[in-house]
């Protein structure tokens, strides 16, 4: 999903009204937003986290010196990692590192929903379709696939907490077995 | 809370700064672990810095930790902040940890280590000086200084990496640099040891994978359409319609072409090709063809232009080479600088002067200079010990001695230089030394020499760089060349020479020496201007009213930008220095190097015989010029580049633009009535115009030739878009609108052949004679895009500019010029690393080898001799014959003549 998509949606499940635009700069196509007051923000964390602010939901960005600190490490791990992986083995480690840091939380910060949550969805979510697509091409013994309840994910829409947006453990389990 | 580090890992610095600059470090526990030690438990990799926090939740990430510390000193966060933070993780990360890498364990130095974090560099170097404050988020330093400093310490500490240019960046960092609490990070982490501190770690980490380095490819770049504010449209559409009438008057032609008080007087130098070789691409390329280039340009500008270039003629080398084809040094220079002299006039290089150095004036100023230098107390006297071989009964000039450097160990290093290390060498200081002739030892015997005292000159050098660097185009090569020659401290050198070919020496008891070409080569810019003009010194003594630009390959640097501006200050005669010092990197060969004894590559006298028209040459050497990193000639990519870019990208655009005004308007250019697509796309011509500008006027050649072919892609899709050759068959609106985009496109057309003309000059006159083109807007290259061809102007006959290049053709070509290219290329894996940098991409790398070749028959002839003389064993005669006719074989096919039939035998 280009970035410019990914914000578009931010917004609207934000609740921001009236739809920025943005423009994509260099190779990467990162993400530049033109605000009204003010020099332009580049960036996809930096903009996701300056339309947070726009909507008054600082609480999205953690409460805590603790929290903050640990959103803002998982929204550089989404842009750095994994946007970044570029090999299947990088995607395997990537996905078991998660798995096992949220083997014991409900959320990135713990109990807390965050925009950590949401990027870090956002950016999983291709390759989660597409390893599931690849399950379903090779037939994967049903074994590996924990809860039998969804095959598919939803897709993206508006995120809403303790709804589909957080990255239960047992996803991770999932992708984690057929990325190995 | 517990944080977690390892010795010499980087990150540790940022953490610690951050620790110290925000709350102290009295709670923090602090724990040493190994490189690869996994200490956050979730993660399979290890990695540190990393910090426990009370609750037992990890950070691992250096920004987050430092964010973290700044938090709880109560710092709120804000989006200046995260937007450096995320800049620093995505953009400059990957490109320093390559850097670092490079530097740290692989021993890479200079362009290998700074190339890939230019760019990033110079970004932090505008933002900071364009937001006008200290800091990066204003006027205190923060979060974001901290980050950054932290990440770029190691680096940026040693000052060969802090360029000078940027100069926001360099006291942003010294500032930081200087505060209690980074300066114990720098202290506790690198522990006094510099960069080698972060070894021990680095060593352990896998390879980051190198940064795609846009440079590298050939091919176009997509060009993203800038977007255009109203007003710049309104700027370039009032500029277009004032047409010709606003062309500046031409100037008039002068000669000899003298500075002129009030205007822009630009002197254009091009390293002198050293006269007995025959040039190659990669030299053409370097120097002269440059230098042409920013001339034409020059002109173009109406700046008053002089350009000239001539044959170095001096040294043992010439000396080598009249013996070896039975003539006097001067019958050498004579028959080599008209060969020279006819290839440059082949590529259509556009000289004031081509000179050369053997001449009473060159004797006259190098002899005055010298005096200057000598009454100024700036020129020592010592003893020399010096090698000399006894078989070849002569001292051995530098380039004549082989060993093994005294610095790095390399088997191959030369008796001036090591190619590997790039450490200059006295010849005597190289270990086990060979006579590269004969390969016996030479023996040290000692000699009176005279000496620049370089050390002495070195605080004027200092003070005039100091002022001349800053805000001039010197390329960063150059500017790293003299830094790191600063930073080793200069030290004397000898600038004369046991030789007979040479400018001689005005003093007693040197009247058998001459001075070396280190000294006086480049006053042959000065003797050769002599040579055109008496009035030779309103160039050459006036930096007041000159801007001298220097052209040259990166071999050169020292000469131009240490050794001569050394003697022209120490001279104190108010000479013209270097202002802009223009240095390529090198050109290689396919895969391989340039090698006149292999017979490997294209040479500038056979390039005619291709059947390739010189602007064709010309244009490709100038697409792939290296320009910042080494390049290669590719036939193949010659070949696509021909194909695509001239032929279908500007040939195809140039001729339908011409063709449709010839089929559609019978040859004469229909009225425009411009609409707002129109606008927009003569604001787009306008700004890659300027963008041109821009690129020239730092004489980034290379890049300035992409200029123009995006105004041509441009200038297609326009034409695409519009169809006119649809719209000509419609109603009256529909012949109108086919009429604008036809004069638009014939103008872009215009516009192009004059921007070409620096690049295409034979190319740019035929699209002129095509559109007749008038004589003003031929010669003159404004900043903006002005209609030249206003409706009713006459075109003339228009036809193909461009040929194909097929396969077959260029398959032949490569096979005729590729030589052993495949033996090379395994011959330079079998030598593996270390690389010996370019060295048959120097001047004199062919004659050696024949002239080694040579010295080795002649001892076998005299061996062969000498047993018959002794009436030996008929076997052993027949088997030293056997090598004799084998090395006369190798001489032969090194010197690219017919095999000789053996005398003698077939006598009997």
């Amino acid at each position: 999903m280009a970035a410019a998509a990914e914000l578009t949606l931010l917004e609207k499940s934000l609740g921001l009204s009236k739809g920025n635009k943005y423009s994509a700069q260099g190779e990467r196509q990162i993400p530049v937003l033109q605000t009204n007051n003010g020099p332009s923000l580049t960036g996809l964390t930096t903009i996701a986290t300056h339309l947070v602010k726009q909507a008054n939901k600082e609480y999205l960005l953690g409460s805590t010196a603790e929290e903050k600190a640990i959103v803002q490490q998982w929204l550089e791990y989404r842009v750095t990692r994994v946007d970044g992986q570029s090999t299947k083995e990088d995607l395997r480690t990537l996905l078991k590192d998660l798995n096992s840091y949220l083997e014991d939380k409900v959320y990135l910060t713990g109990h807390n929903f965050t925009l950590a949550d949401i990027l870090l969805y956002y950016g999983l979510h291709r390759f989660i379709n597409d390893l599931i697509a690849w399950e379903t091409l090779h037939r994967l013994p049903p074994a590996s696939l924990k809860p039998h309840t969804h095959h598919r994910l939803p897709a993206i829409a508006c995120p809403e907490p303790a709804d589909h947006c957080a990255l239960p453990s047992w996803v991770l389990a999932l992708l984690c077995s057929l990325a190995l | 809370m517990r944080l977690f580090v390892s010795p010499g890992s980087p990150g540790s610095l940022p953490v610690l700064a951050a620790a110290g600059r925000a709350r102290g470090r009295a709670e923090l526990l602090i724990s040493t672990v190994g490189p690869e030690e996994c200490v956050v438990p979730f993660l399979a990799r290890p990695k540190v810095p990393a910090l426990q926090l009370d609750g037992g939740n990890y950070l691992f990430s250096t920004s987050a930790i430092c964010r973290y510390f700044f938090l709880l000193s109560g710092w709120e966060q804000d989006d200046l902040t995260n937007q450096w933070l995320e800049w620093e993780a995505t953009e400059l990360q990957p490109v320093l940890s390559a850097a670092l890498y490079y530097l740290v364990v692989q021993g890479k130095k200079g362009e290998d280590v700074l190339g890939p974090v230019r760019r990033a560099l110079t970004h932090v170097d505008q933002s900071l000086s364009r937001q006008n404050s200290p800091f990066l988020t204003g006027e205190t330093e923060s979060l974001a200084d901290i980050v950054l400093w932290g990440a770029l310490y190691p680096l940026l500490q040693d000052p060969a990496y802090l360029p000078d240019e940027l100069g926001a960046l360099r006291s942003w960092f010294q500032t930081l640099s200087t505060q209690e609490p980074c300066q114990r990070a720098a202290e506790t982490v690198l522990k006094q040891q510099g960069i080698l501190a972060l070894r021990p770690y680095l060593q352990k980490q896998p390879q980051p994978s190198p940064p795609e380095d846009k440079a590298v490819s050939n091919e176009p770049e997509e060009e993203e359409l800038a977007t255009l504010s109203e007003e710049e449209i309104a700027v370039a559409v009032t500029a277009w319609e004032k047409g010709l009438e606003s062309l500046p008057p031409r100037r008039p032609q002068q000669n000899p072409v003298l500075p002129v008080a009030g205007e822009r007087n630009v002197l254009i130098t091009s390293a002198l090709p050293y006269v007995n070789n025959v040039p190659h691409l990669g030299n053409i390329i370097g120097c002269v063809l440059s230098a042409d280039v920013f001339a034409r340009y020059s002109r173009l500008r109406q700046w008053n232009t002089l350009y000239l270039c001539g044959t170095d003629e001096y040294g043992t080398a010439t000396e080598t080479k009249a013996m070896e084809e039975g003539l006097t040094p001067q019958e050498i220079c004579d028959k080599y600088h008209i060969i020279h002299a006819d290839i440059y006039r082949w590529f259509n290089i556009s000289f004031d002067i081509f000179g050369r150095t053997t001449t009473p004036q060159q004797t006259k100023i190098t002899q005055d200079i010298f005096q200057r230098l000598l009454s100024r107390g700036f020129v020592l006297q010592d003893t020399v010990e010096q090698l000399r071989c006894e078989r070849c009964a002569r001292f051995l000039a530098d380039r004549f001695v082989e060993g093994v450097c005294p610095f790095c160990g390399y088997e191959e290093a030369r008796g001036d230089q090591c190619d590997k290390c790039g450490k200059l060498i006295n010849a005597i200081e190289l270990k086990k030394p060979q006579c590269k002739v004969c390969r016996s030892s030479p023996v040290v015997k000692s000699s009176q020499h005279l000496f620049l005292d370089l050390p002495k000159l070195e605080e004027r050098l200092e003070e005039w760089l100091g002022k001349t660097l800053p805000g001039s185009d010197w390329t960063p090569n150059a500017r790293f060349i003299i830094r790191s020659w600063l930073r080793d401290g200069l030290k004397p050198r000898c600038i004369t020479r046991d030789l007979k070919w040479g400018t001689p020496v005005p003093l007693e008891g040197f009247e058998d020496k001459v001075f070396y070409v280190w000294f006086d080569a480049t006053i042959g810019y000065l003797s050769i201007t002599a040579n055109y003009t008496d009035q030779w010194e309103r160039w050459w003594k006036n930096p007041e009213q000159v801007d001298l630009y220097q052209f040259m390959a990166k071999d050169n640097v020292p000469f131009h930008g240490l050794v001569f501006p050394c003697s022209a200050l120490g001279a104190e005669d108010n000479y013209t220095l270097v202002k802009h010092l223009i240095a390529t990197e090198y050109l290689n060969y396919e895969d391989g190097k340039f090698s006149k004894s292999r017979g490997v590559g294209v040479f500038g006298d056979m390039a005619q015989d291709t059947g390739i028209p010189a602007d064709i040459w010309r244009f490709y050497l100038l697409y792939i010029r290296p320009e910042g990193q080494d390049s290669a000639f590719s036939w193949t990519d010659m070949l696509l580049k021909n194909n695509s870019e001239l032929l279908n990208n500007l040939g195809n655009f140039i001729n339908r633009a011409g063709m449709f005004v010839s089929k559609f308007f019978g040859g004469c250019v229909p009225e425009m009535v411009l609409t707002s697509d129109d606008r927009r796309l003569l604001a787009h011509v306008t700004l890659e115009l300027q963008h041109y500008h821009q690129l020239l006027e730092k004489a980034r050649i290379r890049d300035a030739l992409r200029s123009i072919l995006t105004i041509s892609r441009h200038g297609n899709q326009y034409i695409q878009v519009n169809e006119p050759w649809k719209r000509i068959k419609g109603d009256e609106a529909d012949r109108q609108r086919a009429g604008t985009v036809t004069g638009m496109a014939v103008n872009v057309a215009a516009l192009l052949s004059v921007m070409l003309q620096p690049y295409m000059p034979t190319v740019s006159a035929s699209i002129q004679a095509q559109l007749q083109l008038p004589p003003p807007a031929c010669s003159v290259l404004p900043t903006n895009f002005l209609c030249t061809l206003p409706a009713g102007h006459q075109i003339g006959t228009v036809s193909p500019l461009f040929q194909k290049l097929e396969n077959d053709q260029i398959e032949s070509l490569r096979q005729r010029f590729g030589g052993g290219q495949l033996e090379e290329s395994l011959e330079l894996k079998a030598k593996a690393s270390p690389k010996p940098a370019a060295e048959e991409t120097r001047k004199t790398a062919g004659p050696q080898e024949i002239q080694t070749l040579l010295e080795e028959v002649t001892k076998q002839g005299n061996l062969v001799r000498e047993l018959k003389a002794q009436k030996a064993d008929k076997n052993q005669v027949a088997a030293e014959v056997t090598k004799l006719l084998d090395l006369k074989k190798q001489l032969a096919l090194a010197e690219g003549k017919p095999l000789e039939t053996p005398k003698g035998k077939k006598k009997k």
